[in-house]
Order: structure tokens, then C-alpha cells, then sequence
């Protein structure tokens, strides 16, 4: 029984441990690499010096029957734009989601790896994580990507579930030591996340419904990409739109282009006239 | 010292053999069948949590007649192996097939070397989506491995269920009522007595799902489905 062919024997029902004992060559965050001498200057005494991440903006906003994710779709390579559709929401499972902010290659893995890992507990246990149960799943991941920050590639997740106890949504977001921390209301991160957070303290309303929601998220999008570099705002000549997901007692719904189109020609339409 | 005593290898696998299918014939048998949307799972288990049905992936269920262990640690194993195939590669590598035929090495290998052969028969069924077929492949203690076409029984009395489902056959696929209560019948005939719907655990892979086709059906939508 210990041996057969193929199917390696193994306990426990997470697939990252799985990876990591039985093929660490495919688990992200290669730890050969981590005894090189960190790529950047790192001076941990100096705050400053720790890569953070750049080129994004992702946030999240509590509305009254859960939560809403949303991120632009820019991508740069330094003072160029590698990509201008590119996906930052990731689909997790039936009730939570998460956004990214960092190195696409290494972030684009985690979102994967986190996606298999909660199918393949649900799988094997025959229910699924709790809400909180993900979201420390998900800081041990980051935590065990912390050699890879000091060669620079930082992965950076908020992450969005809908708790089905509670009955509501909730936001969590990380540090690179892999903290987990719970938002009451609402979060963003990355290099447009100061302005898309100054954006949303304004505009922001506990209980708001589903649509006031929508608009405060895409609004506090518009700003950030009005204010950074970084991060891609409507791009009305290609149909290029940041994307949304909502996440609810429902499960979680991926808000039509059409109507994240439409939103944001009203709001342009608007400021034209003023 | 005295020399050990001379088995012929025939006598030897026959022996096994002979353990591994009384061991399964011991336990209820669980039926796969095509019906018009996908295949459906039915098993004769009284117990609500221990389950003889289980998701494997995208299009793929595995069910398991023997003893509890020793499918579980095959399930397990199998749906491993999945999630690797798919994370490795992508989602519609994993085929049944493959799967099949990992499990037919391994049991086929723990019946040749191990003391104890397993004692267990599973089923590995795959939801043929964009008008591709079903695939339903039946494996054994020894890991000899068959292709089945529109039902296959394993465990317990498991050929007067066959018998069963072959005189009762239709030539297009039932609906999900009328084939599960086919697949009721069948038990029951087998067990002699009324198998009330509590004690049925049903699993389908219907293909017109989005995602993952794989769905356990509540006693309640059992009993709907019987009345």
C-alpha cells in the first residue's frame, strides 16, 4: 500500500504540502533560490527598502449582502506597458476570490496553486474550509513566498469570502511575512492603493446596496489610475474595463464588461458637464 | 533448517484471488448508469457520511465497493493525482483513462507482490461533454480493467445486478427519475427487501453543469425523485 506506482502515498489533505513533499520542483518560490544572496539592497533596519509591490491597483469594498473585488488590467515593465488586459481577480471557489498585486508570473502561480489547494481539500474532506480556515491557508502561502520577496518578486493577495456562518462578506489582507489581517469595510493594495483607499473613505457607506457599491469601487478605480502611473484607468478607444467580481450568500458572480461599461460612462459623461 | 513449503504460483493468485473477491462480495453493490444528462451514481449505504461516491474532478467520479480503507486510500490517491495532472498541465488533460489506467498499475501490482491483495472493486465514470461518449471503466482487485457501455455494477451480488439492469435496458438513456429507479429496483431485487431512500446515496455528472459536473443529490431530492 505504501508504494504503489503512480500514486505516491501521502497524508493530509493539503495539495501545496503535497507539492512540497512529493514535487518541489513545481511548488512556486523555488527554495534552492532562496540561498542566493538577496538580488536587491535589502536593509531591514531601513524601512523602504523592501520591494514592495507596483503597477496595480485591486480593492475591495463590504456591500449589505457581501463583498465586491475589483482591479484594473494594467501590467508595466518598468516605464513600459507589458500588458493592458491582464487579469488581477481571481475566481478561488463557489464563495471567495482574491486580487493580486506584485510579480504577475509568481502571483498568476499562487492564485492556481490557492485554487487547487481549496478544490483538493473540499475534495478529500468532503466539505469545504471555513471562510477563516481559507484565508490563513492562503498566509501561509504567502508567508512561504518570503525568500522570493528578497529576490524581488513580491505576491501580494487581497482576498475576498463570503462566510457562510456570519452571514456576510468578508476582506482580508496580508503582509509578506504572511500576517492576515481582517478589513472591517473596505481595502486596497498596490502602487494606486493609497488614492483608491483616500477614494473610498470618502465615498464609503456601511450597507450600502449592490449598485452604490459597484459605482464607489469603480470610482475609487478612475482615481487611482488618475493619480498613479501604475495602474490602467477605462480604456474607452480599445473597450478595455477593470474587472469586478461580487461575492455573496449566492456565491460569486463576475460583473458583466456591459455593465461595468455602463457605469463608467455615466460617471465620465458626468464630469464632462461639471 | 527446514526448507519452506513449495506453493505453485497458480494456487498462490488463485488463493488471493479467492480472498479478495469474498471480501467484496460481503459489502452492497453500487451501480454507475448513463442516463439522458450524464451517468448517475446509486449506492446501497445506510450511512450518510461514509461515502462510496466521490468527486474526482472536473468530469470525473470514482466509486468504491470493498472495504472502506482500503478504496478510500485509492480515492484519495486518485484525486491526487488528478489535481497534479491538472495543476502540472491544465484542466481538460485529466481524462478518465489515465486515471484508470494509474489504478489498474497499482492494484494489479499490490495483487502480484503484497501478502494481502485489496479487496476492492472501484469505478472510474467520466461525463462525455460536446458530444463526446461516456467513459465508464470498472477495475479489480487485480487490476484487470474493463470498459463499460451504458451501466456497471460493482461489489456485493453484483452479477444478478447486472443481470438485472441488462433485461431492463432501453435503447436511448433513461431520464434521471426513471434511471434511478431502475438502479432502485436493481438493489432491491438483490437485497430482497425495500431500499427506503434514506439509505440510497446518489451522485451525478450532469453535463449541461458549469464547472465541476459532479453533484451529490440530497435524500431530499432522492425522495422527490422516487415518489
Amino acid at each position: 500500500m505504501n508504494s504503489l506506482p503512480f500514486l505516491p502515498h501521502h497524508d493530509g489533505s493539503s495539495f501545496f504540502d503535497f507539492l512540497t513533499q512529493h514535487h518541489p520542483e513545481l511548488r512556486p518560490g523555488v527554495r534552492d533560490l532562496a540561498m542566493l544572496p538577496a538580488a536587491l539592497p535589502v536593509d531591514l533596519a531601513r524601512p523602504g527598502t523592501i520591494p514592495v509591490p507596483h503597477g496595480t491597483t485591486v480593492l475591495a469594498l463590504k456591500y449589505r449582502d457581501g463583498a465586491i473585488i475589483a482591479g484594473d488590467r494594467r501590467a508595466t515593465e518598468g516605464f513600459q506597458i507589458a500588458d493592458r488586459r491582464i487579469e488581477k481577480v481571481f475566481r478561488i471557489d463557489e464563495y471567495s476570490a482574491m486580487a493580486i498585486a506584485g510579480a504577475a508570473g509568481p502571483c498568476i502561480e499562487m492564485a492556481k496553486l490557492f485554487q487547487t489547494e481549496l478544490e483538493h481539500y473540499e475534495k478529500l474532506e468532503g466539505v469545504q474550509l471555513s471562510c477563516e480556515g481559507k484565508a490563513n491557508k492562503l498566509g501561509q502561502m504567502v508567508k512561504a513566498n518570503l525568500p522570493m520577496v528578497f529576490q524581488g518578486l513580491v505576491v501580494m493577495p487581497l482576498y475576498v469570502g463570503y462566510d457562510l456562518k456570519r452571514q456576510e462578506g468578508r476582506i482580508f489582507k496580508y503582509d509578506i511575512t504572511g500576517g492576515r489581517y481582517e478589513e472591517s469595510d473596505h481595502h486596497s493594495i498596490g502602487s494606486g492603493g493609497k488614492d483608491a483607499r483616500s477614494t473610498m473613505r470618502e465615498h464609503y457607506r456601511p450597507g450600502l446596496d449592490e449598485d452604490a457599491a459597484l459605482r464607489v469601487g469603480l470610482l475609487a478605480l478612475y482615481n487611482a489610475a488618475d493619480e498613479d502611473v501604475g495602474t490602467g484607468g477605462p480604456d474607452l478607444v480599445r473597450g478595455i474595463y477593470p474587472t469586478a467580481k461580487i461575492v455573496s450568500s449566492a456565491g460569486i458572480v463576475d460583473v458583466p464588461e456591459a455593465r461595468v461599461r455602463a457605469l463608467y460612462e455615466t460617471m465620465i459623461a458626468e464630469r464632462r458637464r461639471s | 533448517m527446514p526448507l519452506p513449503y513449495y506453493v505453485s504460483p497458480e494456487q498462490m493468485m488463485q488463493d488471493k484471488a479467492e480472498y479478495a473477491k469474498k471480501g467484496i462480495a460481503k459489502g452492497r453493490s453500487i451501480i454507475a448508469l448513463e442516463y439522458v444528462d450524464g451517468i448517475v451514481l446509486a449506492a446501497d449505504n445506510p450511512s450518510s457520511s461514509l461515502h462510496k461516491v466521490s468527486e474526482v474532478y472536473d468530469r470525473i467520479a470514482f466509486a468504491g465497493a470493498g472495504k472502506y480503507s482500503e478504496f478510500e486510500h485509492l480515492r484519495k490517491a486518485g484525486i491526487r493525482h488528478a489535481d497534479l495532472t491538472g495543476y502540472m498541465y491544465s484542466r481538460e488533460d485529466v481524462s478518465a483513462r489515465t486515471l484508470s489506467n494509474a489504478y489498474s498499475q497499482s492494484l494489479g501490482t499490490a495483487f502480484s507482490t503484497d501478502v494481502k491483495p485489496l479487496e476492492v472493486e472501484i469505478l472510474v465514470v467520466q461525463v462525455g461533454v460536446n458530444g463526446q461518449a461516456n467513459e465508464i471503466f470498472r477495475i479489480s482487485f487485480d487490476g484487470s480493467i474493463a470498459d463499460e457501455k451504458s451501466f456497471a455494477v460493482i461489489g456485493g451480488r453484483s452479477e444478478a445486478v447486472q443481470q438485472y439492469l441488462r433485461e431492463h435496458a432501453t435503447p436511448e438513456p433513461p431520464s434521471l427519475q426513471d434511471g434511478l429507479r431502475r438502479c432502485r429496483s436493481a438493489l432491491e431485487q438483490v437485497a430482497t427487501q425495500k431500499i427506503p431512500s434514506e439509505n440510497l446515496e446518489v451522485a451525478v455528472l450532469d453535463r449541461h453543469r458549469q464547472g465541476r459536473k459532479f453533484r451529490r443529490l440530497t435524500s431530499a431530492d432522492i425522495s422527490h425523485l422516487l415518489a
